[in-house]
C-alpha cells in the first residue's frame, strides 16, 4: 500500500516547485509571456496546494522531518505543528491571490527583467515557507536571511532610482540588526544543548536570562514586523517595491515576524512573566497609534498603506501582549480569546492589506501616479479595481460584516475582561488601553475614507486620468480571490475560529470553543456578555438596502433624474476644488501635532506663483536614527585611521600582531 | 660523536642562514638580494640534507630536492628575468635607514631566541637548538618586507620568510608532511606568478614599481 503523502511532503514539494519556477524564470529572463502566462499562475496553484496541505495539517499531529541539507553534522530540522500550519495556511491562501495578480502585473522594461523578478519572488515565498517550518535555530536563521535578501532584491527591482536604492539599504540594515538580535536570542535559549527547537523547549532558563531572551526576540522580530521605533524601513521599502511585492511583504513577511515572536514566547520559552505582556502591549499601542496618525497625513497612496500596516502590526502586538498577561496569570480561556483575536487579525490583515496594495498597483499601472493629489475619480475608469478595493477598504476600516470587524471586536472583547486581572494597577490601567485601541481603529476608518475617497471618488484631478484602463484579467482574478477571502472571513468567523482553536489549543492548552452556541453566533465567552452574528448582520444590511431601493423606486416611479450638483452658487467648479489628500489629513495634523516634525511654507498674498508646501517627518529620525548614524560615523572615522594605504604599514600591523602573539604564547 | 658532528654542522648552517638574513635585511641592490636569496635556499638545502642523512628521515631528501629546484634554480631565475624585463636593477632605498634596521633586527633575534626557548626544550630533535634561528629568520624576513618600498624586494622578503618557515619546520619536527610541503611549494610558485603579473600591472599604471603609489588608492 503506498503511503499517503503527508502534508509536510506536499509543502516541500510546493517549495521545490517554486524554486523550479524561479529557475525557469532565470533561464528565460526576458520572456514575459512565459513568466506571466505559465510561471506565476503555476506558482499560484502551488500556493493553493500549500494552503490545503496546511489546513489538513492544522488539526493533525505535529510532523517532523530532518532534511539532509545544511552543514555536515548539522542538518535542517523541520517541523509542522499547528502554529506553523496556521501561518502556512495564511501564506498559501494569500500568496495564491498575489501570484495570480503578479502574473498580470510585471511588465517589460520596468527595472529588473521579469524572469529575475520571478526568481526573487519565488525564492522569497519559498524561504518564508521554510522559515515557518524550521525547527532548529540554524535552519531558521538561514531561511530568515534568505527571506531578507530575496525581498531586498525585490524592493530594489527598480534600482536605477537613488531613493529606491536608499530604501532598500535601510531595509537591509534594519533587517540585519534584527537578525543579529534573533541570533543572540537563540544563543540564549539553547542553554548548553544543541540548536534544535526540541532542545530549546527543554531548557529551563533562569527568569533573568529568560527576560533577556524575550527582549532580544522582541527587538529582532519587532524590527521585521515594523514595531516602534524600528518601523522606519517600512514606509520607505513598501512604496519602493513593486505592488505584488509590497503586498507580499506586508501581508506575509510581517506575519513571519509575528510567528517568530509567538514561537519564542509560547513555545520555546517555558515561562511568561506578566510585565513582558505589558511591554508588548504598550509598544503595540504606541505602534498602532503612531501608524494610524502618520498614515492619515500621507499623500502617497503606498506610503499611506505602509503606515497602515504599521498600525495593524500594532493591533496584533497588542493582542500578543494581552495573551501574555492573561497566560501569566493562568487565565487560560481569556488568553485563548486574546490569541484568537491576534491570529484572526493576522490573517485578516494579510487579506485586506494585500488586496489594497494590489489595487494601488493596478492604479499605478493605469495612471503612473502614486501621489494622491494627482488621482481621483477612478471608479468610472477602473470599476473592477474600485469595487474590489472598496471591499478591502471597508474590511480594513473594521466595518461589519467584513473580516476586519471580527478581529477588532474580539480584541476589544478581550480588553473588556482585563478588570478581572489579579493585579491592582493592571486591572485599572489596561482598560484605558482599550480606549486607545478604539481610537486607533476609528482613525483607521478615517484613513481609509481618505484613501478610497481621494483615489476612486470625485473627479479626476489630472487630464490623463481619463485614459486610465481597468486591470487585466489575471490581475482581476487575484483581486477577486482576496476580496472573496475578506468577505468569507467576515461572514464565517465561527468556522475560522474552529481552525484557530487548533493553534490556541496547542500553544496555551485551552481553546476558545466559539462554536458552542452554534455556527450562527460568534460568542467569545458567554452569550450573556456579547455575541455577534455576521450573517444576520449581512442579511439585515441587505434587507435595509433592498427596502430602500424598492422604496426609492416606487416613490420616484423608477425615474432617474440627472441634475447638476449643488454648486454653492459658484458654477465654475473644477477638480481642483475637491478636498485633497492634504486637506483631508489636516485635522489630524492639527490634533496630533506633537507626533510630527512639520515644516510649512505658506505663500504670501503677493506671490505671483503661490506655493503651499508642507513636509511631515518622523521625530524618531531626528531623535534616534540620526544621532545613532552620527555616532557610527564617528566611530568609523576612528577606525579609518588604520587605513593608511601603505603596504608597509599594513605589513607592520601583521608584524606587530605576530610579535604580540608570540609574547603572549610564552 | 657522529650525531654531535652532524648537529654541529647544522648549527653552522643555521648560523649562516641567520647571517644571510641579516645580509638581506641590509642589502640595497636588488640583484644582490636575489643572489642572497638563492644562497639562502642553497644553505637550506644543505641543512635539510644533513638532517636527512643524520636522522635517516628519507622524505627529507625529497624536500631538499624540492627546495633546491625551487629556491635555488627556478625562483632566482624567474626573479632575474623579471628585473631584467622591468629594468629595475638599481638600488632600492629603504624606508628606515640601514643601521636602525640592523638594531631592530638584533632586538628581534633576541626576542625570537627567548620565545623559542621553551619550545625547543620540548622538541626532541637534534636540530632543536636551531629553532630560535629559524624564528629569527622569519622575523627578519618580515622586517625586510616592511622596510622596502619597492615591489620586488618585498616579494623576495616574502619568499625568504617562507625559507625561514621551512627551516623552522625541519628543526622542530623534521619537516612537515610531504603533502603540506608540496602545497606550500605550489603556493610559492602561484604567488610568484600572480605577483609577477602584478608587477607589470603596477608599472604600467604608475610607471614605477614604487609601492608608495598605491597610497593613492586609499579612499578619502
Amino acid at each position: 500500500m503506498p503511503l499517503p503523502a503527508s502534508a509536510m511532503h506536499l509543502i516541500l514539494g510546493v517549495v521545490l516547485l517554486w524554486l523550479a519556477l524561479g529557475l525557469a524564470g532565470v533561464l528565460f529572463p526576458h520572456n514575459l509571456n512565459l513568466v506571466s502566462r505559465l510561471l506565476f499562475p503555476a506558482g499560484a496553484i502551488g500556493a493553493l496546494v500549500l494552503a490545503a496541505a496546511a489546513l489538513d495539517a492544522l488539526s493533525g499531529e505535529a510532523q517532523s522531518l530532518v532534511l539532509p541539507l545544511g552543514l555536515p553534522g548539522l542538518p535542517f530540522h523541520l517541523r509542522l505543528d499547528a502554529l506553523s500550519a496556521f501561518f502556512l495556511l495564511l501564506l498559501g491562501a494569500v500568496t495564491a491571490g498575489i501570484s495570480l495578480f503578479a502574473a498580470g502585473y510585471f511588465r517589460r522594461g520596468e527595472g529588473t527583467p521579469p524572469g529575475l523578478q520571478c526568481l526573487y519572488y519565488h525564492v522569497f515565498i519559498a524561504s518564508m515557507t521554510l522559515v515557518l517550518l524550521a525547527d532548529d535555530a540554524y535552519a531558521f536563521m538561514v531561511f530568515w536571511e534568505t527571506m531578507a535578501l530575496s525581498s531586498y532584491f525585490l524592493v530594489t527591482s527598480d534600482h536605477t532610482k537613488a531613493e529606491i536604492r536608499r530604501a532598500g539599504f535601510l531595509y537591509l540594515l534594519i533587517a540585519h540588526v534584527g537578525a543579529i538580535s534573533i541570533l543572540l536570542c537563540f544563543g540564549l535559549l539553547h542553554g548548553t544543548g544543541d540548536y534544535t527547537f526540541e532542545n530549546m523547549r527543554e531548557v529551563q532558563l533562569a527568569p533573568f536570562w529568560a527576560t533577556i531572551a524575550f527582549a532580544m526576540a522582541l527587538f529582532g522580530f519587532g524590527a521585521k514586523a515594523g514595531m516602534l521605533p524600528l518601523h522606519v524601513w517600512l514606509p520607505e521599502a513598501h512604496p519602493a517595491a513593486p505592488s505584488p511585492v509590497s503586498a507580499l511583504m506586508s501581508a506575509v513577511m510581517l506575519k513571519t515576524a509575528i510567528y517568530g515572536l509567538l514561537r519564542v514566547l509560547f513555545d520555546l520559552l517555558h515561562i511568561q512573566v506578566w510585565w513582558w505582556g505589558v511591554v508588548i502591549l504598550v509598544l503595540g499601542l504606541a505602534t498602532a497609534l503612531y501608524g494610524v496618525v502618520f498614515s492619515a497625513v500621507q499623500s502617497d497612496m503606498k506610503r499611506l498603506l505602509a503606515y497602515s500596516s504599521i498600525e495593524n502590526i500594532g493591533f496584533i502586538l497588542v493582542g500578543v501582549g494581552l495573551t501574555v498577561i492573561f497566560q501569566s496569570y493562568g487565565m487560560r480561556s481569556l488568553a485563548a480569546l486574546a490569541l484568537t483575536a491576534t491570529l484572526y487579525h493576522c490573517i485578516n490583515h494579510a487579506y485586506f492589506k494585500s488586496l489594497l496594495f494590489l489595487a494601488t498597483g493596478s492604479v499605478l499601472h493605469a495612471t503612473h501616479e502614486r501621489a494622491l493629489g494627482k488621482l481621483g475619480g477612478l471608479i468610472h475608469r477602473m470599476p473592477w479595481v474600485a469595487w474590489l478595493a472598496l471591499v478591502g477598504t471597508l474590511a480594513i476600516a473594521g466595518l461589519p460584516p467584513l473580516n476586519g470587524f471580527v478581529s477588532e471586536w474580539l480584541l476589544l472583547q478581550a480588553f473588556l475582561f482585563t478588570p478581572n486581572l489579579p493585579h491592582p494597577y493592571l486591572n485599572m490601567l489596561i482598560p484605558v488601553a482599550a480606549a486607545a485601541v478604539a481610537l486607533a481603529a476609528a482613525l483607521a476608518g478615517y484613513v481609509m475614507v481618505k484613501f478610497y475617497g481621494v483615489v476612486f471618488l470625485g473627479q479626476p484631478r489630472e487630464e490623463r486620468l481619463a485614459e486610465a484602463h481597468d486591470a487585466g484579467l489575471r490581475e482581476r482574478a487575484g483581486l477577486i480571490w482576496l476580496a472573496a477571502g475578506c468577505v468569507a472571513l467576515g461572514v464565517a468567523p465561527v468556522a475560522v475560529i474552529g481552525v484557530i482553536d487548533n493553534v490556541t489549543g496547542a500553544l496555551l492548552g485551552k481553546t476558545l470553543g466559539a462554536s458552542a452556541t452554534g455556527w450562527m453566533f460568534l460568542t467569545p465567552i458567554s452569550p450573556a456578555r456579547a455575541s455577534y452574528a455576521p450573517l444576520l448582520f449581512l442579511l439585515v444590511i441587505l434587507a435595509v438596502w433592498l427596502a430602500t431601493w424598492l422604496a426609492v423606486r416606487s416613490f420616484y416611479h423608477g425615474r432617474v433624474r440627472r441634475a447638476p450638483p449643488w454648486d454653492c452658487g459658484f458654477p465654475a467648479q473644477n477638480a481642483r476644488m475637491q478636498d485633497s489628500a492634504e486637506g483631508f489629513g489636516q485635522p489630524i495634523r492639527q490634533v496630533f501635532e506633537p507626533f510630527f516634525r512639520m515644516q510649512r511654507e505658506l505663500p504670501t498674498p503677493f506671490d505671483a506663483t503661490p506655493r503651499y508646501r508642507v513636509t511631515v517627518e518622523d521625530h524618531l529620525w531626528y531623535w534616534l536614527y540620526l544621532p545613532l548614524a552620527k555616532v557610527t560615523e564617528a566611530v568609523t572615522r576612528v577606525v579609518t585611521l588604520l587605513q593608511r594605504g601603505r603596504i608597509s604599514v599594513y605589513l607592520m600591523y601583521s608584524f606587530v600582531t605576530l610579535l604580540i602573539l608570540l609574547l603572549f604564547v610564552r | 660523536m657522529h650525531l654531535s658532528f652532524a648537529s654541529q654542522i647544522i648549527n653552522l648552517l643555521a648560523a649562516i642562514l641567520l647571517l644571510l638574513s641579516f645580509a638581506m635585511l641590509t642589502q640595497r641592490r636588488i640583484l644582490s638580494l636575489i643572489n642572497l636569496f638563492a644562497l639562502q635556499g642553497f644553505t637550506l638545502t644543505l641543512s635539510t640534507l644533513v638532517v636527512a642523512w643524520s636522522t635517516g628521515q628519507h622524505h627529507l631528501y625529497y624536500s631538499a630536492a624540492l627546495t633546491f629546484a625551487l629556491k635555488v634554480l627556478v625562483l632566482p631565475w624567474v626573479l632575474h628575468r623579471l628585473i631584467r624585463k622591468l629594468n629595475v636593477k638599481w638600488d632600492v632605498e629603504t624606508l628606515i635607514n640601514i643601521p636602525t634596521t640592523m638594531l631592530v633586527g638584533i632586538v628581534l633575534v633576541i626576542l625570537a631566541f627567548n620565545v623559542a626557548l621553551p619550545i625547543s626544550q620540548l622538541a626532541g630533535t637534534i636540530t632543536k637548538s636551531t629553532l630560535g634561528i629559524a624564528l629569527a629568520c622569519v622575523l627578519l624576513a618580515f622586517l625586510t618586507m616592511i622596510t622596502r618600498s619597492k615591489a620586488v624586494p618585498q616579494v623576495i622578503g616574502f619568499l625568504a620568510m617562507e625559507n625561514g618557515l621551512f627551516f623552522a619546520a625541519t628543526s622542530a619536527t623534521y619537516g612537515m608532511p610531504m603533502v603540506v610541503e608540496f602545497g606550500i611549494a605550489l603556493d610559492v610558485m602561484v604567488g610568484m606568478v600572480i605577483l609577477g603579473v602584478f608587477f607589470f600591472q603596477i608599472r604600467e599604471r604608475f610607471d614605477s614599481l614604487d609601492i608608495r603609489h598605491l597610497e593613492k588608492l586609499k579612499e578619502e
